[in-house]
């Protein structure tokens, strides 16, 4: 019989790179020797573990988690909402999602963020939820705006939401971002534009899914996540605990 | 032309960029919304072992401290096991064995506090120093980097690592060993991370 082993190699051709100058703060920000490639043992294979008493069952509500009484953010509702799958298409059931954005002008509730356009007293711009049996998530959110960021002069970051994932392992966690079907300050973004692959680009990229909205109250954008898939020892001689 | 293998691909990284306290460390964003933030408590009321507590900074190509970096700390408990399924062995109740730290907005310094690890299984049948596996994450980094946090005062352990031994420039293993002191009676590790130039740390492609 077969029993799980190593995670598949990262692809670092669907990755961005590390130097990537025209995102400028990488210059600096980059190693310059190559990564020391290293088989997995218990320590990549293993990682922690979230359950329903670590959050709460609000948490992945953006609309309601951080208003005064009777209130609500403004902006675009939208339903933000896939399923974290492997590269075996297997779901990831029961993994902690977290989520962070902007207010649907732009502006970060972040003690550095400086931009003039006004912070929503009745919104925080952060959620987090658990994964269910199939690997499904949802949260509910206003559609962040674009803002402008200090890299070449006129710069301006895509609608995006940044997105945290676990998985079961540790070296399945991920950061990464999603942007909105349809938005021309995708192809110019210089943080979008580190990723070399155009599929991955496409692959970030939350697709209107109009079945998912619900009339009258909220659209919809459909994102899937895929994290790194496991083998499975076929033939391999090793003592247990790899 | 040959069949198409049918596996999807992962989800690309993109940097966590200058706000990830918003999301990952809401109250140091300058807010309270969550209960609980996760990862502030890494070993526990009850984890045997030795008090620990590490401290360090994430030192850019210029030389400069980085101010907005977050760090993610993965490691087994005195017994060398990891808190799942597949770790290698029971936990003390709690014990949770991940953690999460975030630099000071204006000295660019982290600490955590935590216990000092056992020795783990390595690939085959060779034990693994202690060690500390580190996840960094921050503005201008596109992906998040791995390394390894391992102790100076475990030299015997250390020389045997597998993993410290795949590192062929040996002058660069000492890159991964965070050195003890005493701070107040208590033991105290700095391990400064260097992303690029000079000393520059190993980082790992797990």
């Amino acid at each position: 019989m077969s029993r799980p082993a190593d995670y598949y190699m990262r692809n670092r051709a669907i990755h961005p790179p590390a130097f990537t100058p025209d995102y400028k703060t990488s210059v600096a920000r980059s190693p310059r020797y190559a990564l020391i490639s290293l088989e997995n043992t218990v320590s990549e294979i293993t990682g922690p573990r979230f359950g329903h008493n670590d959050i709460d069952p609000g948490d992945n509500d953006l609309l309601t988690n951080y208003v005064q009484a009777g209130e609500s953010p403004i902006g675009e509702r939208i339903i933000l909402h896939g399923r974290v799958l492997d590269e075996n298409a297997r779901p990831v059931p029961e993994t902690l999602v977290e989520i962070w954005q902007a207010n649907a002008g732009g502006r970060y509730r972040h003690k550095k963020d400086t931009y003039l356009a006004p912070i929503d007293p009745n919104f925080g711009g952060c959620g987090r939820t658990l994964t269910d049996e199939n690997g499904y998530y949802c949260f509910r959110t206003v559609k962040p705006g674009a803002y402008p960021w200090r890299n070449m002069v006129n710069n301006w970051r895509p609608a995006h939401i940044h997105l945290s994932v676990f998985g079961s392992g540790f070296v399945q966690r991920l950061i990464t971002q999603c942007y909105f079907e349809g938005d021309p300050l995708i192809p110019i973004c210089p943080i979008v534009q580190t990723i070399p692959d155009p599929d991955a680009i496409e692959q970030l990229t939350a697709t209107l899914d109009l079945n998912a909205t619900i009339p009258l109250d909220s659209i919809a954008y459909k994102f899937d996540i895929v994290l790194r898939g496991r083998r499975s020892t076929l033939f391999e001689n090793r003592p247990e605990g790899n | 032309m040959a069949q198409k293998l049918a596996y999807l691909k992962e989800t690309a990284s993109q940097t966590a960029g200058p706000y990830v306290h918003i999301g990952l460390a809401p109250g140091a964003a300058g807010f309270d919304i969550y209960e609980q933030e996760l990862g502030h408590d890494i070993a526990g009321p009850n984890a045997k072992g030795e008090r620990i507590r590490i401290a360090g900074r994430v030192i850019d190509g210029m030389g400069a401290p980085i101010k907005d970096v977050l760090i993610e700390v993965w490691q087994a408990n005195t017994d060398g096991h990891y808190a799942h399924p597949e770790g290698g062995g029971p936990v003390e109740d709690a014990f949770r064995g991940w953690g999460r730290v975030i630099s000071d907005f204006e000295t660019g310094e982290w600490s955590f506090e935590t216990v000092k690890p056992g020795k783990t299984q390595g690939r085959n049948t060779a034990m693994q120093a202690p060690h500390l596996n580190l996840w960094i994450v921050a503005r201008g980094i596109n992906v998040g980097l791995n390394t390894r946090l391992y102790f100076s005062d475990e030299p015997e352990a250390n020389a045997a690592d597998p993993v410290l031994n795949l590192i062929e420039w040996e002058h660069r293993r000492a890159t991964l060993i965070a050195t003890r002191s005493e701070e107040g009676g208590a033991p105290l590790y700095r391990f400064d991370i260097r992303l690029q130039g000079e000393d520059e740390t190993v980082f790992f492609d797990v």
